[in-house]
């Protein structure tokens, strides 16, 4: 992840970039906001992140705390407005490869969208649909960008089914939906959204309907078809297993916010955030045998309509009660430079000072993980 | 054992040679042998039987008491309809289940109800499985009432403090289901399987509709609860992880069978069945320094239907080790190590000594 404050000193928070952006992705200040009956739902509030094609950023967070929101978002997939039910009201800048997608025209980023950017959803079987067959539904989706015949598109779509690993490409493009296992289907709808070599490819949840040996396989798959593509992936779950199998770089939201970001292993071995501390200790380990009890975060998510002021993590924090020096507890962190250089940087937004943060993580959690 | 209570000739053979495992405790608290559940498949007007979902076939294990047995597997391989049938929702198909040495197979309604005070179930969603338009304290007092039990101190005190036990407010007594999110609804759920102070709990997937930080507190409220009250816990689940760190001992099963059955640290470090290992292996590691070094057994293809499953091993369609004899003889379940009992014709992991012991 290439970050914005080139000039950045650690401890500076990170401040809004040039105007035309040099990484290829380049969301802004992401705001999606839902009206609703009980009052606005910030689903996303103020979320900035870079990422460069050939690497893969995982977006981790528990359920509510934006992550698929933001996907959609990217994709341009919410219905925007001021009111009325499911409308969402946006703000923000997203660059992607030079072109800013918020103000631009609608068609334009429908032209784009499928080309340049595609998406694989978490539920093949409520993602496709089911009256019609894979191979019409890949050839469609090819069809849509290209100006071949339907020959040409069919067998375009009979060489991305072999290349994810179909058996019997030829035979099975003519299958519905239902006829096909939930790793396959799950490989189908990687193929359909691969049809058009997209530059950016979002990944939601994609193994989490699967069981763990198929799981393998499309983690394995989305592995190899990044390094024979080149592109920018986005990859979406709540699982830090997943994580870090696949990414390159790591975006840590809760309760709409990014509280941590970095490269993964920066993410993992020094994390600077409580939130990131506690669902390091939450998370059961195979590879040790560790019969002691787990460390969870105590209480439950934030409400998105009264979202707390300051930290969001605020009355979970175990640490709220630190003393920090000039800031008050409605003060809302900005996400700070931890460490810049080689590895990539690594941010978090927490008020505690860095030392105080690192002692903590050496002294106190570290040890007991 | 009556004689028609084994229809599987692949049940292990319980031989004078091979000491039975038991617990400290003597006597296993739940006891299965050869339980099969086939759900029939009809077809017609007459509804004429043309063939069956072999979902549970054959398996056989025992529960001791004040141990978490866990049971793990892939979507698909009979562990809930095995959770279904011990707590006996299901009728079983053929086998025998024990429970504290009274055979409870083909128990009645009537006959089952003194049971259930002792067996209680803890459900995977929160959300299907409490009444959404009865109240916390209804809910959770609901097995006294259909017992016709009346604690010391009352109904509503007892509830009480069954709520304060879980963690919950007791205070929250009149509070209906969607007042709470999904980690306080399965807290819920949980007081109401201890309302009766049972000796067994069968959980079938507890924690895997929670978030991760919700799931580690109900592990350890499970554990909490399981060192204050003696609880005996049969853990169905899929995620190895979570079954690492609540078993003492574990069954891996794979389309209706038993392939493994071991205690936690030898199912972990000495995998014996290749499905295990290859499960093992599978499960993506929270390390992001050791992906490179990983060495992982990808299985081909998908999991067979258990309607027609593979002759032989279940497992000889997708393992790389199978030979023809996986192909024609199905392996038995028999401990190769003390405590280890696998089903394989070529396992991993063997001693040495042990090898005189593996089936021809």
């Amino acid at each position: 992840m290439t970050d914005l404050s080139k000039s950045g000193a650690v401890g500076e928070p990170v401040r809004a970039g040039a105007a035309t952006p040099s990484a290829f992705l380049d969301v802004r200040d992401l705001r999606i906001h839902f009206p609703t009956d009980d009052g606005l739902v910030k689903s996303v509030d103020g979320l900035s992140f870079q990422l460069e094609k050939g690497r893969t950023l995982g977006i981790v967070g528990e359920s509510g705390s934006g992550k698929s929101v933001t996907s959609l978002g990217i994709m341009g997939l919410h219905t925007v407005g001021q009111y009325g039910r499911g409308k969402a009201r946006i703000s923000g800048e997203i660059w992607l490869d030079g072109k800013e997608l918020m103000s631009a025209d609608p068609d334009e980023v429908r032209r784009l969208r499928g080309r340049e950017m595609a998406m694989i959803f978490q539920d093949p079987l409520s993602a496709m649909h089911p009256y019609f067959t894979i191979g019409a539904q890949i050839t469609e989706a090819y069809r849509v960008h290209h100006d071949v015949d339907k020959k040409a598109a069919r067998k375009r779509a009979i060489e991305l089914l072999d290349r994810v690993g179909i058996p019997q490409p030829d035979r099975r493009v003519d299958d519905y939906p239902h006829q096909f296992s939930g790793g396959m289907r799950q490989r189908a709808m990687i193929a359909m959204a691969l049809v058009n070599n997209p530059e950016l490819l979002i990944a939601d949840e994609p193994t989490t309907a699967l069981d763990v040996t198929v799981q393998a396989q499309i983690l394995d798959l989305i592995r190899d078809l990044q390094k024979e593509f080149g592109s920018a992936v986005i990859i979406i779950t709540h699982d830090l297993g997943v994580v870090a199998e696949l990414a390159d770089d790591i975006l840590v939201m809760y309760g709409g916010r990014c509280v941590e970001r970095g490269p993964a292993e920066k993410v993992f071995y020094e994390p600077q955030h409580p939130y990131t501390w506690g669902l390091l200790g939450s998370m059961p380990r195979i590879d040790r045998d560790q019969t002691e009890r787990l460390i969870p975060v105590k209480g439950s998510p934030p409400s998105l309509i009264n979202v707390p002021s300051g930290c969001a993590f605020n009355p979970r924090c175990p640490y709220a009660d630190v003393p920090k020096d000039g800031v008050t507890r409605t003060e809302r962190p900005e996400l700070r430079l931890v460490t810049g250089g080689e590895g990539g940087r690594h941010h978090s937004a927490c008020h505690m000072s860095q030392e105080e943060r690192t002692r903590i993580w050496t002294e106190e959690i570290a040890p007991k993980l | 054992m009556p004689d028609n209570a084994v229809p599987d000739e692949t049940v292990p053979d319980q031989d004078v040679t091979i000491p039975r495992q038991q617990g400290p405790g003597g006597e296993p608290l739940l006891k299965v042998e050869g339980l099969v559940k086939h759900f029939p498949i009809t077809k017609g007007v007459l509804r004429r039987q043309v063939g069956a979902v072999q979902a549970v076939d054959g398996i056989s294990f025992d529960v001791r008491p004040g141990e978490t047995l866990g049971v793990v597997g892939e979507s698909g391989c009979g562990k809930s309809t095995m959770g279904r049938l011990i707590t006996r929702l299901l009728e079983p198909t053929g086998g025998r289940i024990e429970f504290e040495g009274k055979d409870i197979t083909h128990l009645g309604v009537a006959g089952m109800r003194p049971m259930r005070r002792d067996v209680q179930m803890i459900f995977q969603d929160p959300y299907s499985s409490l009444n959404p338009r009865h109240t916390v304290g209804s809910i959770v007092s609901a097995p006294f009432k259909l017992q016709g039990i009346t604690p010391e101190g009352g109904i509503k005190k007892e509830v009480q403090r069954l709520l304060g036990l879980v963690g919950l407010n007791p205070e929250h007594y009149n509070r209906y289901p969607h007042e709470f999110s999904g980690g306080q609804r399965q807290r819920i759920g949980i007081a109401r399987a201890l309302a009766l102070k049972p000796k067994l709990v069968v959980a079938d997937e507890p924690v895997s509709a929670l978030d991760v930080s919700i799931q580690a507190q109900v592990v350890n409220l499970l554990d909490d609860l399981q060192d204050e009250l003696g609880l005996t816990y049969v853990i169905i689940a899929h995620d190895l992880s979570v079954i690492r760190h609540v078993s003492d001992r574990i069954a891996v099963m794979y389309l209706g069978k038993i392939v493994e059955l071991a205690d936690r640290k030898a199912l972990y470090e000495t995998p014996m069945h290749p499905y295990t290992k290859a499960l093992m292996s599978a499960v993506p590691v929270p390390d992001p320094k050791r992906r490179a070094k990983r060495e992982r057994i990808l299985l081909k293809g998908d999991v067979p239907s258990p309607i027609s499953p593979p002759s032989g091993c279940r497992f000889h369609t997708r393992c790389w080790k199978a030979t023809d004899v996986c192909k024609q003889q199905e392996p038995p379940l028999i401990p190769l190590v003390t405590g280890h009992q696998v089903a394989c014709h070529h396992p991993e992991n063997i001693p040495e000594k042990a090898v005189t012991n593996v089936p021809a």
